[in-house]
C-alpha cells in the first residue's frame, strides 16, 4: 500500500496522458484535427522533448550547454541513414538516433564538461557548429542540400516519446541521482566535499539530455521531409535554451510550458512573417521583465495544487496534460 | 588514549602557488578519538592545510595518510568516501534544496539503488529512497533541525545554516571530521552550545575532530591538543598549557593584528 501512495500521483498523471493520447488519436483518424494542427502539436511534442532534455542538462545540473541542436542533428541525420540508407525499421532509426546522441554527447562531454560556466557554454556553441559544418561537407548525406526522408512519424510514436523523456526525467530529478546534479548545480565545491562524483553526474546528465534530443532528432527527421544543415544551427540551440530560461531555469513543468507556449505563438506569427521575429522578441522581453526566474520559477506545476501535502510521490503530476 | 599508529598524518605537507609557497613542511598527526585544535592569525594558511588534507589542492611536497592510506592525489569526493569529511568556512550549503535533501545529498555515497532503477522506479529505488529518508532524520534530530527539514536551507537563520553544515558532514558519515571555523560569526551563547554539540557527536559517532578556531579561549578549553600555524609554518604543537607559554606563539600572535 505504501508503494502504491508513493505512486499515486505517477499513475494518476499516467491515466490522464493515455486519455489525451486517445482523445487525440480519435481527433486524428476522424479527420477533425486538419493537418496544419497535426503538424504543430507534433512540432511542439518535439520542441518539448528538446526542453525538458536541455533542462536536465541547465536545469538541474547547472551545466550552460548552448549547443543542443547539435544532438539534434546527430539524431536527425543519425535515424535518417538508418531508415533511407540501410532501408531499417522505424523503430532502429528512433533508437540509433539516441544512442549516436548519446555517444556524441559522451564524447563532447567528458573533455568540455570540465570548464565551467561561459567556457563551457563556448565549448559547446562550437561543438554545434562543427556537427553543422561536418553535415554540410559530407556528401554521403546530401552536404548542404540535405536529405530527402519518408514521413514515418505518427502520433503514436511523438506520443509515446514525449512520455518516455519526460518520464525518464523526471524519475531521474526525483532521486538520489537527481539531487546529486542539483547539488552541483547550487555548490560544486560543496557537492565534491560531501562525496559526489560531479564529473561522472555532470557527463551522465549530458547524456540522458543528448540521448532525448536524438530522439527528438529522429521524429523531426521523419515528419519534415527532408533535413539540411541549416536546420540546426545555433539559433536553433538558442530556441532551446529560450524554452528552458523562460520556462524557470530547475523547473521542468516550465520548460514544458514555455515549449508548448512559444510553439503556439511563433506558428501562429507565421501569417506575419514581416514582424514575425519583433513580435517573438517582445514577447521574451516581457516575460523576462516581468517574470525574471522565468514563467515558472523552480517550482513545478504538480507543486501547486500539492503544496499541502509536504511529501510528495513522483513529482509528475500534469506534466503530459500540458503536452 | 592515543592509539599506537595515527589515524590521519600529514608528513611535510606543503604547497606552493606560482612562487608563493602558501604552506610548507607541515607535519601532524590525529589519533582516533582526539579533538584537535589548529590555530593561526589570518592568512597563515589553516584552510589551505583543510583543503590539501581533502583533496581540494594536490600538495606540492609531502603526504597525507588515512590509516595507512596514502591520500594524495585523490580526488575530494574519493577522499570524503575514505572517511575524512569536512564544513567551509563561507556557509557551502545548498541553498535551493531542502534541509532533509541537503543531508540527503551527503549521504549518497552510501546509496546502494543504481540510476537505472530510479530512472525505471524499481522497488530498490523505494528502498534505497526510505534508508536515505530515515537516516537524514536521524542526523537532523541530533541537531534539533527536524522542524525546518522542508525549508530550503538558504531561508534559515545563520546558526541554524552552520549546524546544518555539521549535519551534512556527519551525513557522509567519516571518520575523521574537519571543522573550519565552526563558531564564525555566532555569538559566545551560540558557541557555547555549539561546543557541547561538538563535545556531544565525537563521544556519539566515535569521531576524530580538527577544529580551525580563532577564538582562542574556545581552543584552549576544548581541545586536547593543539597545532600552530603562522606563515605557513607549524610553528608550535602541544597542549593548551605548552601553546599557551610558547614564546613563538605569543610573537606571532603579537605580531599580527587582531584576528
Amino acid at each position: 500500500m505504501a508503494t502504491w501512495k508513493r505512486t499515486r500521483g505517477f499513475w494518476g498523471s499516467v491515466i490522464l496522458a493515455f486519455a489525451f493520447f486517445a482523445v487525440v488519436e480519435w481527433l486524428i483518424a476522424s479527420g477533425m484535427l486538419n493537418i496544419f494542427y497535426v503538424n504543430t502539436l507534433f512540432f511542439m511534442a518535439i520542441n518539448v522533448m528538446l526542453a525538458a532534455s536541455l533542462h536536465l542538462i541547465i536545469g538541474i545540473t547547472g551545466q550552460f550547454s548552448i549547443g543542443h541542436a547539435g544532438f539534434f542533428a546527430v539524431g536527425a541525420y543519425a535515424s535518417a541513414i538508418m531508415t533511407m540508407k540501410l532501408q531499417l525499421p522505424f523503430a532502429v532509426g528512433v533508437l540509433t538516433a539516441g544512442v549516436a546522441a548519446m555517444l556524441a554527447g559522451l564524447i563532447i562531454g567528458v573533455p568540455s564538461l570540465r570548464l565551467k560556466g561561459d567556457y563551457l557554454a563556448i565549448a559547446t556553441l562550437g561543438f554545434g557548429e562543427i556537427v553543422r559544418i561536418a553535415l554540410l561537407n559530407i556528401d554521403y548525406v546530401g552536404g548542404a542540400s540535405g536529405m530527402t526522408v519518408t514521413h514515418m512519424t505518427t502520433w503514436p510514436w511523438v506520443f509515446a516519446c514525449l512520455l518516455v523523456t519526460l518520464l525518464v526525467i523526471a524519475n531521474f530529478t526525483n532521486s538520489t541521482h537527481g539531487r546529486a546534479c542539483i547539488s552541483i548545480r547550487e555548490d560544486e565545491i560543496a557537492a565534491d566535499a560531501m562525496g559526489i562524483n560531479t564529473t561522472y553526474y555532470k557527463v551522465a546528465a549530458f547524456v540522458i539530455g543528448a540521448f532525448f534530443a536524438g530522439i527528438a532528432g529522429a521524429l523531426y527527421a521523419h515528419h519534415f521531409y527532408i533535413i539540411q544543415p541549416s536546420n540546426f544551427g545555433f539559433l536553433k540551440s538558442f530556441d532551446i535554451l529560450i524554452f528552458v530560461v523562460l520556462g524557470g531555469l530547475g523547473s521542468l513543468s516550465g520548460s514544458v510550458i514555455a515549449a508548448v507556449l512559444l510553439t503556439i505563438v511563433s506558428t501562429f506569427l507565421q501569417n506575419y512573417p514581416e514582424t514575425r521575429m519583433i513580435i517573438y522578441s517582445l514577447v521574451l522581453i516581457f516575460v523576462m521583465l516581468y517574470r525574471p526566474t522565468g514563467l515558472m520559477g523552480t517550482k513545478e506545476l504538480s507543486s501547486l495544487w500539492k503544496w499541502r501535502k509536504t511529501e510528495g510521490g513522483v513529482n509528475h503530476g500534469g506534466k503530459n496534460t500540458v503536452a | 588514549m592515543a592509539a599506537k599508529t595515527p589515524l590521519l598524518k600529514a608528513e611535510n605537507v606543503g604547497i606552493q602557488f606560482g612562487g608563493l609557497k602558501a604552506l610548507s613542511g607541515a607535519t601532524m598527526e590525529l589519533h582516533q578519538g582526539e579533538l584537535i585544535g589548529l590555530i593561526g592569525p589570518n592568512g597563515a594558511g589553516k584552510t589551505t592545510l583543510f583543503n590539501l588534507l581533502t583533496g581540494v589542492y594536490v600538495p606540492t611536497e609531502g603526504r597525507i595518510m588515512l590509516g595507512g592510506e596514502t591520500l594524495n592525489g585523490l580526488p575530494p569526493y574519493k577522499i570524503t568516501r575514505k572517511g575524512i569529511s569536512r564544513t567551509f568556512q563561507n556557509i557551502r550549503l545548498f541553498g535551493e534544496l531542502s534541509v532533509l535533501d541537503n543531508v540527503k545529498v551527503a549521504y549518497h555515497a552510501h546509496a546502494r539503488h543504481s540510476m537505472l532503477s530510479s530512472i525505471f522506479r524499481l522497488p530498490s529505488h523505494f528502498r534505497g529512497e526510505q534508508e536515505m529518508e530515515e537516516k537524514a532524520i536521524e542526523f537532523l534530530n541530533i541537531f534539533q533541525l527536524d522542524s525546518v527539514k522542508h525549508e530550503k536551507a538558504k531561508n534559515l537563520p545563520y546558526g541554524q545554516q552552520r549546524r546544518l553544515e555539521i549535519a551534512r558532514a556527519l551525513a557522509a558519515q567519516p571518520k575523521v571530521l574537519l571543522l573550519d571555523e565552526p563558531a564564525a560569526g555566532m555569538n559566545p551563547q551560540e558557541t557555547k552550545e555549539l561546543m557541547k554539540l561538538i563535545a556531544f557527536i565525537r563521544e556519539w559517532f566515535a569521531l576524530t575532530i580538527l577544529l580551525i578556531e580563532h577564538d582562542m579561549s574556545l581552543v584552549m578549553g576544548i581541545c586536547e591538543r593543539i597545532y600552530v600555524l603562522d606563515h605557513g609554518q607549524l610553528i608550535a604543537e602541544g597542549t593548551p598549557e605548552q601553546v599557551r607559554s610558547n614564546p613563538k606563539v605569543i610573537e606571532a600572535y603579537l605580531g599580527e593584528e587582531v584576528s
